[in-house]
């Protein structure tokens, strides 16, 4: 039933999209799965290789939007992306460019400053500089030095000043240079970003996205290798993503700018430089859902960020092993889409995370809790969670790799978590 | 406020609007070459001396030191700490050497002060020779861990503070090792200053277990607790407040010392710089903040990020001196100054030094997007601070050119020999991983309610 509610609405955007749709239903999964080709350019993508699954509550019309080149208008919204075991992290859809991961941050961010007046960046040098990661490069020539506030530094301050004018109705995007720094606005993030709406009794909403790079880079020292997302996610009244693929650092920038609610955008140091192919059209990705990476019968892992990458490298040796896991890029840390993660957990009874976090207090730790309560009597074995080591990042390069979760590693606790039961 | 060096800065920063079309189009040298008839005279000084007196005050027979003076630093280059205590001791040997009197040219700003500090240095020939080595090191490791940086031995980030000198070889000559100081990420010059080997540095800089911090704390945190060097800090604007922990303590207890509290132009927009120089003047802590104005806040130039591009007169409860942080006499002077200050028991003084750096923020950036090459070339040219004591040096034919020449390449075969005894250095243990987050290392460590029976190792 909900395949069928969920294929008119595919089909329904399908034609209106102008590709012809071949619906098949699988047995394994709840949704409807289907391929797409199309008449104009057959050799531009890999029919075959990629399935665009939607849910039923799927697709809505976002307005006048115009964009510049594309072919069609309709934001394909609520779609998740699977990709075939052989082609890890590239998602061909029908007309696509290849970017990097920052590039593709700033088309995101491009687009939302040309489509809303009242989106702003307000971080240090975002302007002329363009951005210490270069995701803002070229926009203070294009928009202006309003729109791309160069701040001196003084994040407690900015931060408050921009969920100030958040409040008034302005739609600032905060950049953190390094996630770090945004400890001297914990107050303002924890106390009046995440409480207001709340407090205010629904006057005042806050639309920021707080960004920035954070996680364990190359030797950054301690202060500058933090994982933020442990100390906010307790913070009620934010919402928490993190990007990881060019297509979903694209999708869920232009998410959390149209978002109401505050969204913090947490970014990794080392995927600024990952290259892969995005879709010309217009999307964006549902700020709450997890994106699943490979399909499999054996053990759910589940991680996002960076790890994702240690988890898909794991998964090769794992595939010549002779285990299936099934890797589930949560994406969402505040909410946890427990949908996804319990369908996965219905079909294969063990669950992996593997997180970059500390393991005191980190998202794996309360990410295992929501499980054990909803799904204990689906699991055959206990949640195992690797996490980063209990340490201040040392700067020595030999003992940060021991600090983070390395391949060899997720082997070893998979086939420790596939044995027992 | 006193009219000086930096109200021309001021005067044409209120002229330029903040438009997209102003960026980075000022510095501090080309609207004084610009000479639109601002007070500029005294804003770069074209000459790097004006003249050199004897303390009696009429020009003596210039007098050539033995020329085994040079030769004997220059063995002594490995041992500069103890060197050091040698000259405080042997007292006789300073009687004898010539006293070599050095104009300030460039005069201080005072903010809610009376005196100032003295326009002319009290030095002699060890003193001069001391302080030109100590900056060439200074200047000589950092180009080396440019070249490192570049070949991956050292990674991260690595702020060099090559121009800049002056600042910490003046400081240095003015306090001694119970003094406290404390500074933040551009820190290798500092370290060197306060005694720490240029093995150690390298070694911290490149993760070795033989780093002042075990290699577990890189460019950023070097420490050293045995000459009162407080670090090496990543966030901007965390020495303040910290360095005001410092000065609650050594009032606490008494001590006869003071604490220099270094940040930037950078830092000064910081919250909690105001909180801790509230406190500090709250409670008369013996305490310099020392401004390292540099000008560029990253890529941000200093009258874009701040309205007032000075630093030294924004607390109106606070006295403050403005000094060039390029020559190493008036950092010295300044800095003996602010020392009595201090130490008089009338609370906090602020020190801002007039300084450049010449390569960019950290090696991750070129340095040249937001200034001119010309700018850097100029400053280089005019208003080098290892230039100055060289020129002073061969006018009081202290040593030749071609000694300084011979010292030049044995200091750099020293830093060169350090760095390669630094990449042969082990890394550390895989169990120092773990060692020191605590004290006791304790770890974590949960007991049951019946105490002894029940023990689990919490995650």
């Amino acid at each position: 039933m909900a395949a069928a509610v969920a294929s008119q609405a595919v089909a329904a955007m399908a034609s209106v999209a102008g590709i012809a749709v071949s619906l098949a239903s699988s047995s394994s999964s709840q949704v409807a799965r289907l391929q797409l080709t199309t008449p104009a350019a057959p050799s531009s993508f890999g029919i075959g290789r990629c399935h665009l699954l939607t849910r039923s509550s799927a697709t809505s019309d976002f307005g006048s939007t115009a964009p510049k080149k594309h072919a069609v208008s309709k934001v394909a919204t609520n779609a998740v992306v699977v990709i075939n075991s052989d082609n890890y992290g590239s998602a061909l859809l029908y007309f696509s460019h290849e970017l990097l991961l920052f590039e593709a941050l700033r088309e995101g961010l491009e687009e939302e400053l040309d489509r809303d007046p009242t989106v702003c960046v307000i971080g240090e040098d975002v302007g002329h500089y363009g951005g210490s990661y270069k995701v803002t490069k070229g926009f203070a020539e294009k928009f202006g030095d309003w729109r791309l506030l160069d701040t001196p530094i003084c994040e407690n301050s900015f931060t408050g000043m921009a969920i100030g004018a958040a409040m008034t109705g302005l739609r600032p995007v905060i950049e953190g240079m390094n996630m770090g720094f945004l400890l001297l606005a914990y107050n303002q993030i924890a106390n009046n970003c995440g409480m207001l709406h709340y407090t205010s009794g629904g006057q005042f909403t806050i639309p920021v996205v707080i960004r920035g790079p954070g996680g364990v880079g190359r030797q950054l020292g301690a202060e500058h290798s933090q994982r933020l997302e442990s100390y906010f996610q307790s913070v009620p009244g934010l919402q928490m993503v993190a990007c990881s693929t060019p297509y979903n650092a694209k999708g869920l920038m232009k998410a959390a700018i149209r978002s109401e609610n505050p969204v913090i955008l947490f970014e990794h140091v080392l995927l600024y430089n990952l290259k892969e192919k995005i879709p010309d059209e217009e999307y964006i990705c549902c700020l709450e859902e997890a994106e699943l990476v490979r399909p499999g019968e054996d053990i759910t892992i589940l991680t996002y960020s960076r790890m994702r990458y240690h988890v898909t490298q794991a998964a090769k040796t794992l595939v010549n092993k002779g285990y299936d896991p099934e890797i589930i890029d949560i994406r969402s840390l505040k909410p946890f889409d427990m949908y996804t993660i319990g369908q996965s957990v219905k079909k294969t009874h063990r669950v992996l995370i593997v997180e970059e976090c500390m393991r005191t207090g980190g998202i794996g730790a309360s990410l295992r809790a929501a499980i054990m309560e909803n799904f204990f009597d689906e699991l055959d074995a206990p949640i195992g969670c690797l996490s980063s080591q209990d340490v201040p990042t040392p700067y020595s390069g030999p003992l940060e790799e021991l600090t983070v979760v390395q391949p060899p590693q997720i082997v070893a606790a998979v086939e420790q978590l596939c044995m027992r039961g | 406020m006193k009219k000086g060096c930096m109200s021309s800065t001021m005067k044409l920063a209120a002229s330029f609007p903040l438009t997209k079309s102003s960026r980075s189009l000022l510095s501090p040298l080309e609207f004084s070459t610009q000479s639109s008839g601002n007070n500029i005279e005294s804003r770069i000084p074209w000459r790097a001396w004006t003249s050199v007196k004897n303390h009696h005050g009429k020009q003596q027979q210039h007098m050539r030191p033995p020329s085994g003076t040079v030769a004997a630093y220059s063995a002594q280059s490995e041992e500069q700490p103890q060197q050091q205590e040698e000259e405080k001791t042997a007292d006789e040997q300073k009687t004898k050497a010539r006293e070599i009197v050095v104009e300030i040219p460039v005069d201080y700003d005072l903010h809610l002060l009376e005196s100032a500090p003295s326009r002319s240095s009290v030095t002699n020939s060890e003193d001069l020779m001391s302080i030109y080595h100590e900056m060439s090191v200074i200047r000589r490791v950092e180009i080396t861990a440019d070249m490192l940086f570049k070949s991956q031995q050292i990674r991260g980030f690595c702020h060099l503070y090559d121009g800049q000198e002056a600042v910490c070889v003046g400081m240095e000559k003015a306090l001694n090792f119970d003094d406290s100081v404390i500074t933040a990420y551009r820190d290798h010059g500092i370290f060197i200053g306060r005694g720490g080997t240029i093995f150690e540095t390298f070694s911290e800089l490149m993760g070795k277990r033989t780093g002042c911090a075990n290699g577990k704390g890189g460019s950023m945190h070097l420490y050293k607790r045995e000459n009162n060097f407080w670090g090496g800090w990543g966030i901007v604007g965390t020495s303040p407040p910290l360095g005001t922990g410092l000065a609650f303590a050594h009032k606490y207890l008494k001590k006869p010392n003071v604490v220099v509290a270094i940040y930037g132009d950078g830092a000064a927009n910081q919250g909690q710089l105001y909180e801790a120089q509230n406190l500090a003047a709250l409670w008369e802590l013996p305490i310099i903040f020392l401004i390292e104005n540099n000008h560029f806040g990253m890529g941000t130039a200093e009258w874009r990020a701040s309205k007032k591009p000075a630093y030294y007169d924004r607390i109106s409860y606070i006295p403050g001196v403005k000094a060039d942080g390029m020559d190493v006499f008036a950092i010295k002077e300044a800095f003996q100054y602010c020392k009595e200050y201090c130490l008089g028991g009338k609370g906090p003084i602020m020190l801002e030094a007039d300084t450049y750096r010449y390569h960019g923020h950290s090696m991750s950036d070129p340095g040249s997007t937001y200034r001119s090459r010309n700018e850097i070339q100029g400053i280089r040219r005019e208003r080098d601070p290892i230039e100055h004591v060289r020129k002073i040096i061969l006018q009081e034919e202290i040593a030749t050119k071609e000694e300084l020449k011979d010292l030049d390449k044995q200091i750099r075969r020293d830093v060169e020999d350090a760095a390669a005894k630094a990449r042969e250095a082990e890394q550390p243990r895989d169990d120092e991983l773990f060692a020191n987050i605590y004290k006791k290392d304790s770890g974590l460590i949960a007991y049951g309610c019946d105490r002894k029976k029940t023990r689990i190792q919490m995650p």
